[in-house]
């Protein structure tokens, strides 16, 4: 029915065909497809660099790769996958593509910022292969000092640079937002006519605005540490590597509200399209974006509550840490009510959104158990957080992503998608999303820490499951790349 | 193709809607203003909060280590610290005329002011490379080469008797040396509760602060210039009037931004605890 759109004589994607007139374009929408197109290269480097790290815990052994070979795996995976997929994702390819239109803009307020943010991160992700070709970091993505800065051997510096530049990518196109949405709303379109998409894209936008120059000025910290031997974060000279914790976390775990509210943002549109009801409790909807936006900078010591942080401290931040689950419940009743009575249709876009509920929910509940402090003391560094956070980030942000990606392809592309293949694929992600990920919460809970690269015979079939898993997720976002290149 | 000229007028007293220098996107001269201005202070926000992570930790250090920041502080130099102040607060006076020049279509009185502030800012960057080489021959350079004598390494340890690279070896000469040194040159001060060993290690992470705010700020001067020279010959050319000012401001708001930050960071650096 969708297979013959109407689209103009002239637009986005046949207005010039050279590689300059995409290269220096400032319109938003061509600028959205070229960052499709960058951070898909950036998903399946980090998608490679898991089937590094699955294959290697396939066997109790350490046979595959080295541990030094190992401890580069996750941390590439980590890296390219938080700064140069998940945190760019929906907010450079949905949100620059639709916020304009959704507002009634002609385009974002700084097309040229926009089009720089573009170019930053690239910059960013060369400084990061450099790093890569040249050695690799073997730190972990959080770069914990003062390992990274005096202990590791690996190239932390060029990577410390690209995620620097990266990061103003994302300040960037948080800024453009903000002023886009200030702004350039077309006369009538108040606030709480917003879609909802562009009020968690707003919210979103608040966190990188806020939160992303901590970590860039706590980066240049570590950098200046480790080339030129200051003593910030050494306790060897008097510095503290607690405090990296501190200001790391207070970017680090907002970030993971970078990734995931743009994705809720997304559920809200495809759940009432796809139900054919407008959302229930709009503005509930939209205030728990911005709460939780508010509650996601002082929840970060939860990640401390083993690093030496007082009791008082650790309690305030548990109790902070389980009031995120109020608003994020907000959204999920909300979605639960919309639902009801709906006249619900099951297209390509809707199994991605109940996969997202199904797996948002697992992966927030599981937060509790990390919030709590006397388990997060037993759970803390083991599959069992590995497990959680993928649970939110992948399973909550990516599953927004390709929902959103499918609902939007057509009005992005002017083609359909095969509907077939992507309810296989869609189904394929979410079954081997389970299998990847369920089996780490089990083994975590047995006591399987992450970041090593062998383990205890016990544990194989649980691992084996999770990397059979990997295998079906891997082939479920692959399938929609083929079906659409093959149309 | 966004920056299409909607309707260039010759006589630069276009309607406001017309204006050579709005851009396709948006609907009026004013709305422009108001995005640009919007998106000015979002970034400033960025930026207080970029060295909000330095202050910060200057704050955490000098709670923990408060005799090591006030006997580091007080081997800067104070008058170069002031002389420095009072250059910045004059170069955002210039700016701020500069400023009012363009609004009022002055275009020679503007590229003045600007070159005005341009040399303003470059004297303050002058005084930090005097205040930097005196850091790098005392070796409060942080890293390998740091070694930490006194307050006043011409009064009691020269810092050629200095402990060499390795603190600990070192510890027990210099520790006395310290304590001598807590007599004559010092009276008045209250008696440090540290010694030789941990005011090598503590004053090193005053200095890391120093060196990574000051630098920082210093950048910050760097690509105001650099902006400034954009702009002082955009305004050379004649790009601006009454009607279309927005350049010049934004780089005079940025201007005031890193010498507010001068204002947190002189008396943080210079003045904290002199009188201890």
């Amino acid at each position: 029915m969708l297979d013959k759109l109407k689209i103009p004589e002239r637009h986005y994607l046949n207005n010039g065909h050279g590689l300059a007139s995409w290269l220096l374009t400032k319109d938003h929408k061509r600028i959205a497809i070229m960052y499709l197109i960058s951070i898909s290269v950036m998903f399946f480097l980090g998608g490679l660099f898991a089937v590094g790290i699955r294959l290697e815990l396939a066997t109790p052994q350490g046979d595959f790769v080295q541990a030094d070979t190992y401890n580069k795996f996750f941390t590439m995976h980590g890296i390219i996958m938080v700064f140069f997929f998940l945190i760019p994702s929906i907010p450079a390819v949905l949100g620059n593509f639709l916020i304009p239109p959704m507002i009634g803009a002609k385009d974002l307020a700084f097309p040229r910022i926009n089009l720089l943010s573009l170019y930053l991160l690239w910059f960013g992700a060369i400084f990061a292969t450099v790093a890569m070709v040249s050695g690799g970091v073997d730190t972990g993505w959080t770069f914990y000092t003062p390992y990274s800065t005096t202990g590791s051997n690996s190239h932390v510096v060029p990577m410390a640079l690209g995620i620097f530049i990266a990061g103003f990518s994302s300040i960037l196109t948080g800024l453009n937002f903000i002023v886009t949405i200030h702004r350039m709303r077309a006369p009538g379109m108040t606030w709480f006519r917003l879609p909802l998409f562009v009020w968690a894209h707003y919210a979103t936008s608040l966190i990188q605005v806020l939160g992303t120059p901590v970590v860039a000025i706590t980066i240049v910290m570590v950098g200046v540490e480790r080339a030129l031997g200051f003593g910030i974060f050494d306790p060897a000279r008097g510095g503290d590597p607690v405090l990296f914790q501190h200001l790391f976390w207070f970017y680090s775990h907002p970030a993971v509200y970078i990734m995931i509210l743009p994705a809720l943002g997304v559920m809200s549109e495809l759940i009432s399209t796809f139900s054919r009801k407008t959302i229930f409790g709009y503005s509930f909807v939209a205030f728990s974006s911005l709460a939780i936006a508010v509650f996601g900078f002082i929840v970060w010591a939860h990640h401390m509550f083993v690093a030496g942080i007082s009791t008082y401290a650790a309690m305030v931040f548990s109790f902070l840490s389980f009031s995120v689950a109020i608003p994020s419940a907000v959204k999920v009743f909300n979605w639960t009510a919309t639902l009801y009575k709906g006249a619900i249709s099951f297209e390509t876009p809707m199994l991605y959104a109940y996969g997202f509920m199904g797996l948002f929910a697992i992966g927030g509940l599981t937060g509790l158990f990390l919030a709590t402090l006397g388990l997060d003391i037993h759970l803390h560094d083991t599959y069992f957080v590995v497990s959680h956070f993928h649970y939110i980030m992948v399973g909550g942000a990516i599953m927004g992503y390709m929902g959103g990606l499918h609902f939007w392809w057509p009005k992005m592309t002017g083609r359909m998608y095969s509907e077939f293949f992507s309810r296989i694929s869609a189904i394929l992600v979410f079954v081997g999303f389970n299998l990847t990920f369920f089996p780490q919460f089990v083994v975590g809970y047995l006591g399987m820490p992450r970041r090593y690269h062998s383990y205890p015979d016990e544990f194989q079939v649980l691992n084996v499951m999770s990397s059979a898993g990997a295998s079906v997720l891997g082939l479920g976002y692959f399938l929609p790349v083929i079906t659409c290149c093959g149309r | 193709m966004s920056n299409a000229v909607v309707h260039a007028d010759a006589h630069g007293h276009a309607h406001a809607a017309h204006h050579p220098a709005l851009q396709h996107h948006f609907d009026t001269m004013a709305q422009q203003k108001e995005a640009v201005v919007v998106g000015m202070w979002v970034f400033l926000l960025t930026e207080i909060l970029f060295f909000g992570g330095l202050f910060a930790a200057y704050m955490i250090y000098r709670m923990w280590y408060f005799d090591a920041f006030a006997e580091a502080s007080r081997s800067l130099d104070i008058s170069w610290g002031a002389l420095n102040t009072a250059v910045l607060i004059g170069s955002s006076l210039t700016m701020a005329m500069g400023v009012r020049s363009a609004q009022t279509n002055k275009r020679i009185a503007t590229v003045n002011w600007l070159i005005l502030t341009m040399v303003l800012g470059s004297v303050f960057l002058g005084v930090k490379v005097i205040e930097y080489a005196d850091k790098f021959e005392h070796h409060h350079v942080p890293g390998y080469n740091f070694q930490w004598a006194s307050a006043h390494p011409s009064t009691s340890l020269g810092a050629g008797e200095a402990p060499a690279a390795g603190a600990e070896h070192a510890a027990p000469a210099a520790e006395g040396a310290a304590a001598a040194e807590g007599g004559p040159s010092t009276a008045g001060h209250r008696q440090l509760a540290l010694n030789a060993e941990q005011l090598q290690l503590t004053t090193q992470i005053y200095f890391s602060l120093y060196f990574t705010m000051t630098g920082l700020h210093a950048l910050h001067m760097i690509i105001g210039i650099g902006i400034m020279c954009v702009i002082t010959w955009m305004s050379w050319k004649g790009k601006f009037d009454d009607h279309y000012y927005t350049p010049v401001e934004m780089a005079g708001l940025y201007w005031h931004f890193v010498d507010i930050v001068w204002i947190f960071l002189f008396p943080l650096l210079y003045l904290v605890e002199r009188h201890v």
